[in-house]
Protein backbone atom coordinates (compact mmCIF):
# COMPACT_ATOMS: atom_id res chain seq x y z
CA UNK A 1 0.00 0.00 0.00
CA UNK A 2 1.80 3.47 -0.89
CA UNK A 3 -0.35 6.75 -0.06
CA UNK A 4 1.38 9.76 -2.11
CA UNK A 5 0.90 13.12 -0.12
CA UNK A 6 2.43 15.29 -2.19
CA UNK A 7 2.59 14.88 -6.40
CA UNK A 8 5.34 13.32 -7.73
CA UNK A 9 7.20 15.52 -9.15
CA UNK A 10 10.60 14.72 -8.54
CA UNK A 11 13.36 12.49 -10.35
CA UNK A 12 12.59 8.84 -8.83
CA UNK A 13 16.06 7.72 -7.49
CA UNK A 14 15.06 4.03 -6.53
CA UNK A 15 12.72 1.67 -7.44
CA UNK A 16 11.71 -1.33 -5.69
CA UNK A 17 9.80 -3.82 -7.52
CA UNK A 18 8.41 -7.07 -6.12
CA UNK A 19 10.89 -7.44 -3.30
CA UNK A 20 11.12 -10.66 -1.46
CA UNK A 21 13.99 -11.76 1.41
CA UNK A 22 13.59 -14.92 2.78
CA UNK A 23 16.41 -16.83 5.02
CA UNK A 24 17.30 -20.29 4.50
CA UNK A 25 18.86 -21.90 7.33
CA UNK A 26 20.70 -25.09 7.28
CA UNK A 27 21.13 -25.96 10.00
CA UNK A 28 17.89 -25.80 11.60
CA UNK A 29 16.38 -26.91 8.06
CA UNK A 30 14.02 -23.85 8.50
CA UNK A 31 12.91 -20.79 5.77
CA UNK A 32 12.34 -17.57 7.24
CA UNK A 33 10.44 -14.78 5.31
CA UNK A 34 11.65 -11.75 6.51
CA UNK A 35 10.30 -9.40 3.22
CA UNK A 36 7.58 -10.27 0.97
CA UNK A 37 5.56 -8.12 -2.42
CA UNK A 38 7.38 -4.70 -1.43
CA UNK A 39 7.04 -2.24 -3.83
CA UNK A 40 8.10 1.43 -3.35
CA UNK A 41 9.95 4.25 -4.80
CA UNK A 42 12.24 6.82 -3.22
CA UNK A 43 12.54 10.63 -5.25
CA UNK A 44 15.28 13.21 -5.26
CA UNK A 45 15.07 15.43 -2.42
CA UNK A 46 11.85 13.79 -0.25
CA UNK A 47 11.58 10.93 1.84
CA UNK A 48 9.81 7.62 1.63
CA UNK A 49 8.51 6.22 4.95
CA UNK A 50 8.38 2.58 5.22
CA UNK A 51 6.12 1.52 8.05
CA UNK A 52 4.69 -1.72 9.56
CA UNK A 53 4.76 -4.09 12.80
CA UNK A 54 7.41 -5.40 13.95
CA UNK A 55 8.95 -8.36 12.04
CA UNK A 56 7.14 -7.09 8.69
CA UNK A 57 10.81 -7.06 7.51
CA UNK A 58 11.44 -2.98 7.34
CA UNK A 59 15.26 -3.48 8.21
CA UNK A 60 15.04 -6.42 5.85
CA UNK A 61 14.53 -4.17 3.01
CA UNK A 62 16.99 -1.70 3.76
CA UNK A 63 19.68 -3.82 4.23
CA UNK A 64 18.70 -6.19 0.81
CA UNK A 65 18.72 -2.22 -0.91
CA UNK A 66 22.38 -2.00 0.41
CA UNK A 67 23.06 -5.98 -0.24
CA UNK A 68 23.84 -6.53 3.09
CA UNK A 69 21.41 -9.42 2.77
CA UNK A 70 21.15 -10.61 -0.68
CA UNK A 71 17.60 -9.87 -2.02
CA UNK A 72 15.56 -13.47 -2.22
CA UNK A 73 13.82 -11.77 -5.45
CA UNK A 74 12.65 -8.80 -7.13
CA UNK A 75 14.36 -5.56 -8.65
CA UNK A 76 15.84 -2.56 -6.84
CA UNK A 77 16.22 -0.31 -9.85
CA UNK A 78 18.75 2.81 -8.56
CA UNK A 79 19.28 5.19 -10.87
CA UNK A 80 22.89 6.66 -10.78
CA UNK A 81 24.68 10.12 -10.38
CA UNK A 82 25.77 9.01 -13.97
CA UNK A 83 22.17 8.90 -15.19
CA UNK A 84 22.66 4.67 -15.42
CA UNK A 85 19.47 2.45 -13.99
CA UNK A 86 21.47 -0.83 -12.08
CA UNK A 87 19.79 -3.28 -10.26
CA UNK A 88 21.62 -3.27 -6.98
CA UNK A 89 20.04 -6.93 -6.33
CA UNK A 90 22.33 -8.41 -8.62
CA UNK A 91 24.88 -5.51 -9.71
CA UNK A 92 28.74 -6.62 -9.38
CA UNK A 93 30.01 -6.34 -5.87
CA UNK A 94 33.10 -4.01 -6.57
CA UNK A 95 30.11 -1.90 -8.53
CA UNK A 96 28.50 -1.92 -4.82
CA UNK A 97 31.40 -1.08 -2.85
CA UNK A 98 31.98 1.92 -5.62
CA UNK A 99 27.86 3.36 -4.72
CA UNK A 100 29.05 2.67 -0.94
CA UNK A 101 31.51 5.31 -1.41
CA UNK A 102 30.27 7.67 -3.47
CA UNK A 103 26.83 7.59 -3.65
CA UNK A 104 24.72 5.32 -1.32
CA UNK A 105 24.62 5.74 2.97
CA UNK A 106 23.19 3.92 5.34
CA UNK A 107 22.42 4.71 9.07
CA UNK A 108 22.27 1.33 10.64
CA UNK A 109 20.58 0.50 13.92
CA UNK A 110 23.73 -0.24 15.72
CA UNK A 111 27.04 1.79 14.93
CA UNK A 112 29.75 -0.46 13.29
CA UNK A 113 32.70 0.99 13.09
CA UNK A 114 36.74 0.71 13.78
CA UNK A 115 37.17 0.56 17.05
CA UNK A 116 39.87 3.00 18.91
CA UNK A 117 38.90 5.42 16.43
CA UNK A 118 37.95 8.71 17.75
CA UNK A 119 34.66 9.84 16.75
CA UNK A 120 35.53 12.63 14.54
CA UNK A 121 38.08 10.56 12.27
CA UNK A 122 34.81 8.60 11.93
CA UNK A 123 32.58 10.97 10.78
CA UNK A 124 35.37 12.74 9.01
CA UNK A 125 36.14 8.99 7.25
CA UNK A 126 33.46 8.94 4.31
CA UNK A 127 34.60 12.58 3.00
CA UNK A 128 38.55 11.43 3.46
CA UNK A 129 37.65 7.90 1.39
CA UNK A 130 36.21 10.40 -1.01
CA UNK A 131 39.50 12.22 -1.68
CA UNK A 132 38.73 15.37 0.49
CA UNK A 133 41.61 16.54 2.59
CA UNK A 134 41.95 15.41 6.32
CA UNK A 135 41.90 19.04 7.92
CA UNK A 136 38.66 19.74 5.73
CA UNK A 137 36.87 16.57 6.87
CA UNK A 138 37.86 16.84 9.77
CA UNK A 139 36.95 20.40 10.36
CA UNK A 140 33.62 19.51 8.60
CA UNK A 141 33.01 16.53 11.00
CA UNK A 142 33.11 18.63 14.08
CA UNK A 143 30.85 21.07 12.21
CA UNK A 144 28.09 18.65 12.48
CA UNK A 145 28.74 16.82 15.59
CA UNK A 146 28.50 20.13 17.26
CA UNK A 147 24.81 20.76 15.31
CA UNK A 148 23.96 17.24 16.68
CA UNK A 149 24.62 18.57 20.15
CA UNK A 150 27.76 15.86 20.90
CA UNK A 151 29.61 17.52 23.45
CA UNK A 152 33.11 18.50 22.15
CA UNK A 153 35.08 16.11 24.80
CA UNK A 154 33.94 12.99 23.69
CA UNK A 155 34.64 14.02 19.65
CA UNK A 156 38.20 12.69 20.39
CA UNK A 157 37.28 9.53 21.61
CA UNK A 158 36.48 6.31 20.71
CA UNK A 159 32.45 5.77 20.41
CA UNK A 160 32.92 2.26 21.96
CA UNK A 161 31.67 3.25 24.89
CA UNK A 162 29.09 6.09 24.49
CA UNK A 163 25.45 5.78 25.12
CA UNK A 164 23.20 4.54 22.88
CA UNK A 165 22.26 8.12 21.97
CA UNK A 166 25.44 9.55 22.01
CA UNK A 167 26.75 6.30 19.50
CA UNK A 168 23.60 7.19 17.00
CA UNK A 169 24.57 10.63 16.62
CA UNK A 170 28.02 9.47 15.52
CA UNK A 171 26.24 7.14 13.21
CA UNK A 172 24.13 9.64 11.53
CA UNK A 173 27.02 12.71 11.68
CA UNK A 174 28.78 9.96 9.66
CA UNK A 175 26.14 10.00 6.83
CA UNK A 176 24.74 13.29 7.04
CA UNK A 177 28.54 15.13 6.38
CA UNK A 178 28.71 12.64 3.38
CA UNK A 179 25.57 14.47 1.78
CA UNK A 180 24.98 11.33 -0.53
CA UNK A 181 22.63 10.41 -3.30
CA UNK A 182 20.50 8.25 -1.61
CA UNK A 183 20.39 7.57 2.27
CA UNK A 184 19.37 4.56 4.20
CA UNK A 185 17.64 5.46 7.81
CA UNK A 186 17.20 2.78 9.88
CA UNK A 187 15.31 4.32 12.95
CA UNK A 188 17.59 6.92 13.35
CA UNK A 189 16.20 8.78 16.30
CA UNK A 190 14.99 6.48 18.70
CA UNK A 191 17.72 6.97 21.61
CA UNK A 192 17.34 10.50 21.41
CA UNK A 193 15.69 13.08 23.18
CA UNK A 194 12.95 15.57 21.83
CA UNK A 195 15.31 18.39 21.89
CA UNK A 196 18.35 16.70 20.08
CA UNK A 197 15.44 14.42 17.92
CA UNK A 198 14.38 18.24 16.73
CA UNK A 199 17.89 18.91 15.55
CA UNK A 200 18.32 15.89 13.44
CA UNK A 201 14.76 16.81 11.87
CA UNK A 202 16.07 20.00 10.71
CA UNK A 203 19.44 18.66 9.78
CA UNK A 204 17.37 15.78 7.48
CA UNK A 205 15.21 18.65 6.20
CA UNK A 206 18.43 20.69 4.75
CA UNK A 207 19.54 17.03 3.37
CA UNK A 208 16.06 17.08 1.46
CA UNK A 209 15.98 20.50 0.18
CA UNK A 210 20.23 19.51 -1.32
CA UNK A 211 18.39 17.10 -2.62
CA UNK A 212 19.09 13.89 -0.87
CA UNK A 213 16.56 11.03 -1.60
CA UNK A 214 15.60 9.63 1.74
CA UNK A 215 14.22 6.08 2.61
CA UNK A 216 13.98 5.81 6.09
CA UNK A 217 12.37 3.69 9.23
CA UNK A 218 10.93 5.53 11.60
CA UNK A 219 9.78 4.31 15.81
CA UNK A 220 7.50 7.69 15.93
CA UNK A 221 4.67 8.31 13.62
CA UNK A 222 4.63 11.98 14.21
CA UNK A 223 8.39 11.60 12.89
CA UNK A 224 6.54 9.81 9.59
CA UNK A 225 3.56 12.37 9.75
CA UNK A 226 6.68 15.57 9.61
CA UNK A 227 9.08 14.24 7.33
CA UNK A 228 7.61 11.99 4.88
CA UNK A 229 6.04 12.73 1.40
CA UNK A 230 5.66 8.74 0.83
CA UNK A 231 4.40 6.26 3.06
CA UNK A 232 4.80 2.51 2.02
CA UNK A 233 3.07 0.03 4.60
CA UNK A 234 4.88 -3.42 4.78
CA UNK A 235 2.87 -7.05 6.24
CA UNK A 236 3.92 -9.12 8.20
CA UNK A 237 5.15 -11.85 5.97
CA UNK A 238 2.84 -15.39 5.87
CA UNK A 239 4.88 -18.33 6.66
CA UNK A 240 6.00 -21.04 4.18
CA UNK A 241 3.11 -23.71 5.44
CA UNK A 242 0.67 -20.43 5.34
CA UNK A 243 1.86 -20.17 1.61
CA UNK A 244 1.85 -23.41 0.95
CA UNK A 245 -1.75 -24.01 2.34
CA UNK A 246 -2.56 -20.64 0.23
CA UNK A 247 -1.39 -22.62 -3.13
CA UNK A 248 -3.16 -26.01 -2.50
CA UNK A 249 -6.41 -24.31 -1.64
CA UNK B 1 38.62 1.10 -11.22
CA UNK B 2 42.13 -0.73 -11.50
CA UNK B 3 42.37 -4.59 -11.48
CA UNK B 4 45.77 -5.90 -9.82
CA UNK B 5 45.31 -9.54 -9.89
CA UNK B 6 43.33 -11.99 -11.64
CA UNK B 7 43.33 -15.91 -10.63
CA UNK B 8 41.20 -18.43 -12.74
CA UNK B 9 40.91 -21.64 -11.11
CA UNK B 10 44.10 -21.92 -8.84
CA UNK B 11 44.79 -25.45 -7.64
CA UNK B 12 47.92 -26.98 -5.93
CA UNK B 13 47.93 -30.67 -4.71
CA UNK B 14 51.28 -32.16 -2.54
CA UNK B 15 51.69 -35.34 -3.60
CA UNK B 16 51.93 -37.11 -6.73
CA UNK B 17 47.80 -36.83 -7.80
CA UNK B 18 45.62 -38.81 -9.83
CA UNK B 19 42.31 -38.64 -11.94
CA UNK B 20 40.51 -38.61 -8.51
CA UNK B 21 41.98 -36.38 -7.03
CA UNK B 22 39.67 -33.58 -7.83
CA UNK B 23 36.23 -35.54 -7.84
CA UNK B 24 36.88 -37.19 -4.46
CA UNK B 25 37.98 -33.84 -2.47
CA UNK B 26 36.24 -31.03 -1.26
CA UNK B 27 33.52 -29.85 0.97
CA UNK B 28 31.23 -32.83 0.05
CA UNK B 29 33.47 -35.56 0.60
CA UNK B 30 34.48 -33.99 4.09
CA UNK B 31 38.21 -33.84 2.94
CA UNK B 32 41.23 -32.51 1.49
CA UNK B 33 43.03 -35.90 1.46
CA UNK B 34 42.12 -37.91 -2.04
CA UNK B 35 41.56 -41.29 -1.16
CA UNK B 36 42.83 -43.15 -4.10
CA UNK B 37 46.22 -41.77 -3.98
CA UNK B 38 46.61 -40.41 -0.75
CA UNK B 39 47.21 -36.62 -2.31
CA UNK B 40 46.47 -33.60 0.03
CA UNK B 41 44.06 -31.35 -2.46
CA UNK B 42 45.62 -27.95 -0.29
CA UNK B 43 43.24 -25.72 -3.01
CA UNK B 44 41.57 -26.29 -6.26
CA UNK B 45 39.49 -24.03 -8.46
CA UNK B 46 40.37 -20.86 -6.06
CA UNK B 47 39.25 -17.73 -8.35
CA UNK B 48 39.06 -13.89 -7.42
CA UNK B 49 39.89 -10.86 -8.67
CA UNK B 50 41.43 -7.77 -6.90
CA UNK B 51 41.19 -3.80 -7.49
CA UNK B 52 43.46 -1.32 -6.19
CA UNK B 53 43.14 0.24 -2.92
CA UNK B 54 41.15 -2.94 -2.06
CA UNK B 55 41.46 -6.06 0.87
CA UNK B 56 39.71 -9.00 0.11
CA UNK B 57 39.52 -11.23 3.12
CA UNK B 58 39.92 -15.11 2.65
CA UNK B 59 38.61 -17.01 5.93
CA UNK B 60 38.21 -20.82 6.60
CA UNK B 61 39.23 -22.94 9.39
CA UNK B 62 42.51 -24.50 9.84
CA UNK B 63 43.86 -26.43 6.78
CA UNK B 64 41.54 -24.97 4.40
CA UNK B 65 43.93 -23.97 1.98
CA UNK B 66 44.09 -19.79 3.18
CA UNK B 67 48.26 -20.18 2.90
CA UNK B 68 48.66 -22.48 0.04
CA UNK B 69 46.40 -20.53 -1.96
CA UNK B 70 48.73 -17.42 -0.95
CA UNK B 71 51.92 -18.64 -0.99
CA UNK B 72 51.21 -19.68 -4.87
CA UNK B 73 51.02 -16.26 -5.61
CA UNK B 74 53.98 -15.16 -3.57
CA UNK B 75 56.01 -17.46 -5.41
CA UNK B 76 56.60 -19.88 -2.15
CA UNK B 77 54.58 -22.47 -3.28
CA UNK B 78 54.62 -23.70 -7.59
CA UNK B 79 50.68 -24.16 -8.20
CA UNK B 80 49.44 -27.25 -9.62
CA UNK B 81 47.28 -26.10 -12.50
CA UNK B 82 45.59 -22.39 -12.72
CA UNK B 83 46.35 -18.88 -13.45
CA UNK B 84 47.47 -15.71 -12.23
CA UNK B 85 47.49 -12.50 -14.34
CA UNK B 86 49.01 -9.05 -12.45
CA UNK B 87 48.34 -5.80 -13.85
CA UNK B 88 50.93 -3.28 -13.01
CA UNK B 89 51.86 0.05 -14.40
CA UNK B 90 50.47 -0.55 -17.51
CA UNK B 91 51.92 -3.77 -17.93
CA UNK B 92 50.65 -7.32 -17.19
CA UNK B 93 52.67 -10.38 -16.09
CA UNK B 94 51.41 -13.63 -16.14
CA UNK B 95 52.87 -14.82 -12.81
CA UNK B 96 52.74 -18.70 -13.11
CA UNK B 97 54.38 -18.78 -16.71
CA UNK B 98 57.25 -16.57 -15.44
CA UNK B 99 61.08 -17.69 -14.92
CA UNK B 100 62.41 -17.26 -11.39
CA UNK B 101 64.29 -14.35 -12.03
CA UNK B 102 61.44 -12.56 -12.73
CA UNK B 103 59.62 -13.85 -10.43
CA UNK B 104 61.96 -12.61 -7.64
CA UNK B 105 62.21 -9.63 -9.29
CA UNK B 106 58.72 -8.89 -8.46
CA UNK B 107 58.13 -10.74 -5.58
CA UNK B 108 61.47 -8.27 -4.24
CA UNK B 109 59.86 -5.23 -5.59
CA UNK B 110 56.00 -5.27 -6.55
CA UNK B 111 54.67 -7.31 -3.97
CA UNK B 112 54.86 -7.98 0.06
CA UNK B 113 54.63 -10.64 1.97
CA UNK B 114 54.03 -10.75 5.50
CA UNK B 115 53.75 -14.47 7.03
CA UNK B 116 52.19 -15.58 10.85
CA UNK B 117 55.44 -17.02 11.36
CA UNK B 118 58.56 -13.64 12.01
CA UNK B 119 60.70 -16.37 11.10
CA UNK B 120 59.37 -16.48 7.55
CA UNK B 121 59.56 -13.35 6.72
CA UNK B 122 62.42 -11.89 8.90
CA UNK B 123 66.43 -12.57 8.49
CA UNK B 124 67.30 -13.54 12.35
CA UNK B 125 70.87 -13.06 11.99
CA UNK B 126 70.18 -9.50 10.90
CA UNK B 127 69.70 -6.11 12.50
CA UNK B 128 65.57 -4.93 12.08
CA UNK B 129 67.31 -1.93 10.12
CA UNK B 130 68.79 -4.63 8.29
CA UNK B 131 66.13 -6.87 6.93
CA UNK B 132 64.63 -3.91 5.32
CA UNK B 133 67.88 -2.37 3.80
CA UNK B 134 68.57 -5.93 2.67
CA UNK B 135 65.02 -5.79 0.77
CA UNK B 136 65.46 -2.00 -0.38
CA UNK B 137 68.88 -3.40 -1.77
CA UNK B 138 67.34 -5.79 -3.92
CA UNK B 139 65.23 -3.81 -5.45
CA UNK B 140 66.07 -0.49 -7.14
CA UNK B 141 67.48 2.05 -4.43
CA UNK B 142 70.91 1.35 -3.76
CA UNK B 143 72.27 4.47 -2.29
CA UNK B 144 73.32 3.39 1.09
CA UNK B 145 72.00 6.95 2.98
CA UNK B 146 68.53 6.49 0.86
CA UNK B 147 68.72 2.74 2.73
CA UNK B 148 69.25 3.69 6.00
CA UNK B 149 66.61 6.99 5.93
CA UNK B 150 64.12 4.83 3.98
CA UNK B 151 64.67 2.10 6.95
CA UNK B 152 64.25 4.54 9.91
CA UNK B 153 61.18 6.30 8.78
CA UNK B 154 59.45 2.91 7.83
CA UNK B 155 60.37 1.61 11.75
CA UNK B 156 59.38 4.59 12.79
CA UNK B 157 55.78 4.49 10.97
CA UNK B 158 55.54 1.03 12.38
CA UNK B 159 56.32 2.52 16.12
CA UNK B 160 59.62 0.08 16.23
CA UNK B 161 61.55 2.88 18.21
CA UNK B 162 64.53 4.55 15.97
CA UNK B 163 66.76 3.40 19.20
CA UNK B 164 65.95 -0.39 17.91
CA UNK B 165 66.92 0.27 14.39
CA UNK B 166 70.17 -1.91 14.82
CA UNK B 167 69.10 -4.37 17.25
CA UNK B 168 68.61 -8.22 16.52
CA UNK B 169 64.79 -9.38 15.76
CA UNK B 170 64.97 -12.09 18.54
CA UNK B 171 65.34 -9.22 20.90
CA UNK B 172 61.84 -8.09 20.12
CA UNK B 173 58.59 -8.95 21.51
CA UNK B 174 56.26 -11.13 19.05
CA UNK B 175 54.14 -7.86 18.33
CA UNK B 176 57.33 -5.98 17.46
CA UNK B 177 58.29 -8.52 15.07
CA UNK B 178 55.26 -8.56 13.30
CA UNK B 179 55.79 -4.57 12.83
CA UNK B 180 59.18 -4.84 11.27
CA UNK B 181 57.84 -7.65 8.71
CA UNK B 182 55.29 -5.34 8.12
CA UNK B 183 57.87 -2.84 7.53
CA UNK B 184 60.01 -4.74 5.36
CA UNK B 185 57.37 -5.79 3.33
CA UNK B 186 56.08 -2.15 2.69
CA UNK B 187 59.88 -0.59 2.08
CA UNK B 188 59.13 -0.87 -1.57
CA UNK B 189 55.36 0.60 -1.49
CA UNK B 190 54.11 -2.41 -2.96
CA UNK B 191 51.14 -2.03 -4.90
CA UNK B 192 49.94 -5.91 -3.67
CA UNK B 193 50.36 -7.18 -0.57
CA UNK B 194 49.42 -10.60 1.38
CA UNK B 195 48.95 -10.94 4.99
CA UNK B 196 48.70 -14.40 6.32
CA UNK B 197 47.44 -14.46 10.05
CA UNK B 198 49.42 -11.58 10.62
CA UNK B 199 47.54 -10.83 14.43
CA UNK B 200 47.22 -14.67 15.14
CA UNK B 201 48.91 -15.21 18.34
CA UNK B 202 49.35 -11.97 19.60
CA UNK B 203 47.45 -9.94 22.80
CA UNK B 204 44.27 -7.96 21.60
CA UNK B 205 46.31 -4.49 22.27
CA UNK B 206 49.21 -5.64 19.95
CA UNK B 207 46.80 -6.98 17.90
CA UNK B 208 44.80 -3.42 17.35
CA UNK B 209 47.99 -1.45 16.84
CA UNK B 210 48.79 -3.55 14.08
CA UNK B 211 45.45 -3.86 12.77
CA UNK B 212 45.64 0.38 12.36
CA UNK B 213 48.91 0.19 10.99
CA UNK B 214 47.67 -2.04 7.85
CA UNK B 215 44.47 0.24 7.81
CA UNK B 216 46.20 3.31 7.95
CA UNK B 217 48.89 2.16 5.05
CA UNK B 218 45.93 0.90 3.12
CA UNK B 219 44.45 4.49 2.81
CA UNK B 220 48.03 6.08 2.24
CA UNK B 221 49.46 4.34 -0.58
CA UNK B 222 46.55 2.34 -1.90
CA UNK B 223 47.88 -0.98 -1.43
CA UNK B 224 45.75 -3.45 -2.42
CA UNK B 225 46.01 -6.75 0.04
CA UNK B 226 44.65 -10.20 0.44
CA UNK B 227 44.34 -10.51 4.35
CA UNK B 228 44.17 -14.34 5.37
CA UNK B 229 42.67 -15.17 9.28
CA UNK B 230 40.05 -16.71 11.13
CA UNK B 231 39.15 -14.45 13.20
CA UNK B 232 35.64 -12.67 11.79
CA UNK B 233 36.18 -9.56 13.84
CA UNK B 234 39.39 -9.00 11.69
CA UNK B 235 37.82 -9.63 8.36
CA UNK B 236 35.27 -7.29 9.67
CA UNK B 237 37.37 -4.52 10.18
CA UNK B 238 39.38 -4.89 7.21
CA UNK B 239 38.20 -6.16 3.90
CA UNK B 240 35.39 -5.23 1.70
CA UNK B 241 34.99 -8.62 -0.01
CA UNK B 242 35.44 -12.07 1.65
CA UNK B 243 35.84 -15.43 0.67
CA UNK B 244 35.49 -18.67 2.29
CA UNK B 245 37.13 -21.72 2.24
CA UNK B 246 37.08 -25.50 3.36
CA UNK B 247 38.64 -28.42 2.43
CA UNK B 248 40.59 -26.68 -0.61
CA UNK B 249 37.26 -25.09 -1.87
CA UNK B 250 35.81 -21.26 -2.41
CA UNK B 251 32.45 -22.34 -1.21
CA UNK B 252 31.57 -18.43 -0.39
CA UNK B 253 32.32 -15.17 -1.73
CA UNK B 254 30.31 -12.12 -1.36
CA UNK B 255 30.65 -8.67 0.16
CA UNK B 256 32.11 -8.88 3.55
CA UNK B 257 28.67 -7.50 5.46
CA UNK B 258 26.53 -9.83 3.33
CA UNK B 259 28.97 -13.15 4.08
CA UNK B 260 28.85 -12.28 8.01
CA UNK B 261 25.01 -11.04 7.93
CA UNK B 262 23.59 -13.10 5.72
CA UNK B 263 25.84 -16.11 4.74
CA UNK B 264 24.87 -18.25 2.19
CA UNK B 265 26.22 -21.56 2.75
CA UNK B 266 26.10 -24.02 5.50
CA UNK B 267 29.49 -24.04 6.99
CA UNK B 268 29.53 -20.66 6.85
CA UNK B 269 26.39 -20.05 8.49
CA UNK B 270 27.69 -22.51 11.59
CA UNK B 271 31.25 -20.47 11.24
CA UNK B 272 29.28 -17.38 11.73
CA UNK B 273 27.13 -18.71 14.49
CA UNK B 274 29.62 -20.01 16.67
CA UNK B 275 31.85 -16.63 16.50
CA UNK B 276 28.70 -14.64 18.05
N1 LIG C 1 20.02 -12.04 9.37
C1 LIG C 1 18.85 -12.65 9.60
N2 LIG C 1 18.79 -14.00 9.70
C2 LIG C 1 17.63 -14.64 9.93
N3 LIG C 1 16.44 -14.01 10.06
C3 LIG C 1 16.41 -12.67 9.98
C4 LIG C 1 17.62 -11.91 9.76
N4 LIG C 1 17.29 -10.59 9.72
C5 LIG C 1 15.96 -10.52 9.91
N5 LIG C 1 15.42 -11.77 10.06
C6 LIG C 1 14.01 -12.07 10.27
O1 LIG C 1 13.23 -11.39 9.29
C7 LIG C 1 12.04 -10.87 9.84
C8 LIG C 1 11.93 -9.36 9.59
O2 LIG C 1 12.92 -8.71 10.38
P1 LIG C 1 13.23 -7.16 10.27
O3 LIG C 1 14.34 -6.87 11.21
O4 LIG C 1 13.42 -6.77 8.86
O5 LIG C 1 11.86 -6.52 10.83
P2 LIG C 1 11.48 -5.02 11.13
O6 LIG C 1 10.23 -4.74 10.38
O7 LIG C 1 12.61 -4.11 10.88
O8 LIG C 1 11.14 -5.11 12.69
P3 LIG C 1 11.36 -4.02 13.88
O9 LIG C 1 10.23 -3.05 13.73
O10 LIG C 1 11.23 -4.86 15.11
O11 LIG C 1 12.71 -3.42 13.70
C9 LIG C 1 12.04 -11.28 11.31
O12 LIG C 1 11.30 -12.49 11.46
C10 LIG C 1 13.50 -11.50 11.60
O13 LIG C 1 13.70 -12.39 12.67
N1 LIG D 1 54.20 -28.57 2.15
C1 LIG D 1 53.08 -29.30 2.31
N2 LIG D 1 53.09 -30.64 2.09
C2 LIG D 1 51.97 -31.35 2.24
N3 LIG D 1 50.78 -30.87 2.62
C3 LIG D 1 50.72 -29.56 2.87
C4 LIG D 1 51.85 -28.70 2.73
N4 LIG D 1 51.48 -27.45 3.04
C5 LIG D 1 50.16 -27.51 3.36
N5 LIG D 1 49.70 -28.78 3.25
C6 LIG D 1 48.34 -29.22 3.48
O1 LIG D 1 47.47 -28.49 2.64
C7 LIG D 1 46.26 -28.17 3.30
C8 LIG D 1 46.04 -26.67 3.33
O2 LIG D 1 47.01 -26.09 4.17
P1 LIG D 1 47.13 -24.53 4.37
O3 LIG D 1 47.07 -23.86 3.06
O4 LIG D 1 48.34 -24.28 5.22
O5 LIG D 1 45.81 -24.23 5.20
P2 LIG D 1 45.35 -22.91 6.01
O6 LIG D 1 46.32 -21.83 5.73
O7 LIG D 1 44.00 -22.65 5.46
O8 LIG D 1 45.32 -23.32 7.43
C9 LIG D 1 46.37 -28.80 4.69
O9 LIG D 1 45.72 -30.07 4.65
C10 LIG D 1 47.86 -28.92 4.89
O10 LIG D 1 48.17 -29.96 5.80
MG1 LIG E 1 14.00 -3.12 12.27
MG1 LIG F 1 47.62 -20.92 7.22
ZN1 LIG G 1 44.29 -38.68 -6.05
Amino acid sequence: MTHHIEPIDSPCVLRVQGYAKQFVLHEQSKIIPSSQHVELSVYQGQLTALIGPTGSGKSSVLKGIYRTYLPSDGRVLYRSKNGYEIDLAKADEHHILQLRNDEISFVTQFLHVLPRKPSEFLVAQPLIKRGTSMSEAIDKARDMLARLNLPEHLWCLSPTNFSGGEKQRVNLARSLVAKPRLLLLDEPTSSLDPTTTNVVVKELKKLKDYGVAMLAIFHDPALVEEMAEHIVELQIPQSIEQLQEKTQA
Amino acid sequence: MDKVLEVKNLSKVYGKGCADCFGLTGPQADTNICPSCGSVVAAHDVSFDLYKGEILGIMGESGSGKSTSVKCLFFDEEPTSGSAVFYDDGKQYNLFTLNAAQQRQLSSRRFGMVYQNPYLGLNFDISAGGNIAERLLMSSISHFGAIRERASSLLQRAEVPTARIDALPKTFSGGMQQRVQIAKALSTYPPLLFLDEVTTGLDLSVQAAILDLIMEIQQEIETAMIVVTHDLGVIRLLAGRTLVMKYGRVIESGLTDQVLEDPQHAYTQRLVASAL
